[in-house]
């Protein structure tokens, strides 16, 4: 079994007007840098986007904003993207934004077959405007229904031609959930090995959600703040 | 009055042993750094890790190891990295036994706002939604008043809310108070402030029983 494609073009081959993407990442934290430049590179639009943020103004989908590829973004938070935050007040951009705990569990439903779950995370707020609220031990919960994405695009430090996928540091974040839920996922990897060098006790998403993968180029892993502290 | 740094300060004195602690974006990041000296705990960041660790030093920052606000973190021995579907599997599930998060505004049945200012600021809920929702201990960290000098502690919220009913505890730059279901309760005044001054802050009802002692920081 062989899920290896050449680059970032030939792993989106498929992507067409007006689909529903999901991309991993935190920030700037573990997206999918190649993927995303041959996205903005191939003029697609009306694309329905599912990621915890929107990048920053110049990078990451930011630069998909910035082209008006994306007809609907679905987030959590968009706190650090300036034309985000205007395309949204003026109007040009729909935008669902949902809880991030909720975001992570309709992406991992979504993937693990789970059409729907309750969660009380929303209750009370503008969150749970349509959706119906059910009682457990006294609680209050609101359904909320599983996502899933035509494509999925995620990020790993290092994959085989299998597909499986291990995540370093906090740039796991939503990438493995996401990894699930697509109808197609692509992973783009820093490293890639073949079958039998990664332990198999030590894989982070198992290869049966991956359908393309490669090994990425050029990764300018973006810090959005740099944060340190001087030597004593 | 307090500053950031005090406010932080004093919310790090409600910190017990063994406890697993969420901090927020802004003030409660502060917490971190005064840590009682015999006290243990474990800082979560919802972006996925526990053990999280103070800022590298120069030159020794990595991209892929990040704190929720996007800052450059280290991780402590005992650290452990993990998904945002298990992060929040954590906090829905109620394993964190300690939330510090800030706010524009808490009413005084404890509801809480600080996402969105409609058709001016949306920042999103991050998630303050799933953490205010789930969590049973709940501490906001805050100013006690806005940049225009209204009141953030209010009888009810005017801006969209966050929670309803969750907030336990508010530290502000004047004081820290308990939401009660009679009110805000006055618990202490920060240094140097009286509880004419406190009140004349507060647009909730503000309960003061008996003497209120002084705030003690180290």
């Amino acid at each position: 079994m062989n899920k290896v494609v050449e680059n970032a073009e030939k792993a989106i081959e498929g992507i067409i007007d007006n689909m529903t993407l999901m991309l991993g990442g935190f920030g700037l934290c573990g997206i999918p840098e190649n993927c995303i430049s041959a996205l903005v590179n191939s003029k697609i639009k009306g694309l329905t986007c599912i990621s915890n943020n929107a990048g920053v103004d110049d990078f990451g989908i930011g630069l998909l904003l910035q082209n008006h590829q994306v007809k609907k973004m679905i987030s959590s938070y968009v706190g650090e993207n300036d034309e985000f935050e205007r395309q949204m007040l003026s109007g040009e951009l729909e935008v669902d934004l949902i809880p991030q705990g909720s975001l992570a569990a309709r992406c991992y439903m979504g993937g693990a077959g789970v059409p729907a779950f309750f969660t009380p995370a929303g209750y009370g707020t503008e969150v749970a405007q349509g959706k119906e609220i059910r009682y457990f031990d006294g609680k209050p919960h609101l359904l909320e229904s599983a996502l899933t994405a035509d494509f999925a695009i995620v990020k790993a430090w290092k994959g085989d031609t299998m597909g499986n996928l291990i995540y370093k540091g906090t740039a796991r974040n939503f990438n493995p959930a996401m990894a699930m839920a697509g109808k197609i996922t692509i992973a783009e990897v820093e490293e890639l090995v073949e079958p039998g060098e990664l332990d198999p006790n030590f894989i982070h998403t198992p290869g049966v959600f991956v359908q393309r993968i490669f090994q990425g180029v050029n990764y300018e892993k973006r810090i959005e703040q740099k944060t340190v502290r001087q030597k004593a | 009055m307090l500053d950031k740094k005090g406010i932080a300060k004093r919310i790090a004195q409600e910190l017990r042993n063994g406890w697993y602690v969420n901090l927020g974006i802004g003030i409660p990041t502060l917490v971190a750094n005064y840590v009682p000296e015999n006290i243990n705990v474990v800082f979560q960041s919802e972006n996925g890790i526990l053990g999280m660790g103070p800022f590298p030093y120069d030159g020794e920052e990595d991209a892929d190891m990040i704190n929720a606000g996007k800052q450059t973190i280290t991780a402590l021995p005992g650290a452990v990295i993990f998904d945002s579907a298990t992060s929040f599997a954590m906090i829905r599930g109620k394993h964190i036994q300690l939330t510090v998060l800030g706010a524009m505004e808490v009413s005084q049945n404890g509801d809480i706002a600080n996402w969105k200012i409609p058709g001016k600021m949306v920042k999103g809920m991050g998630g303050a939604m799933d953490l205010v929702a789930s969590a049973d201990n709940i501490i906001v960290a805050m100013m006690h008043t806005n940049k225009r000098g209204i009141s953030k502690l209010l009888k009810a919220c005017t801006l969209p809310i966050t929670g309803v009913k969750c907030v336990k505890k508010v530290v502000t730059n004047l004081a820290v108070l308990d939401i009660t279901p009679d009110g805000f309760k006055l618990v202490e005044r920060a240094p140097g402030v009286t509880v004419a001054e406190i009140q004349e802050a507060t647009e909730g009802k503000l309960i003061v029983e008996g003497e209120i002692p002084e705030m003690v920081l180290e």
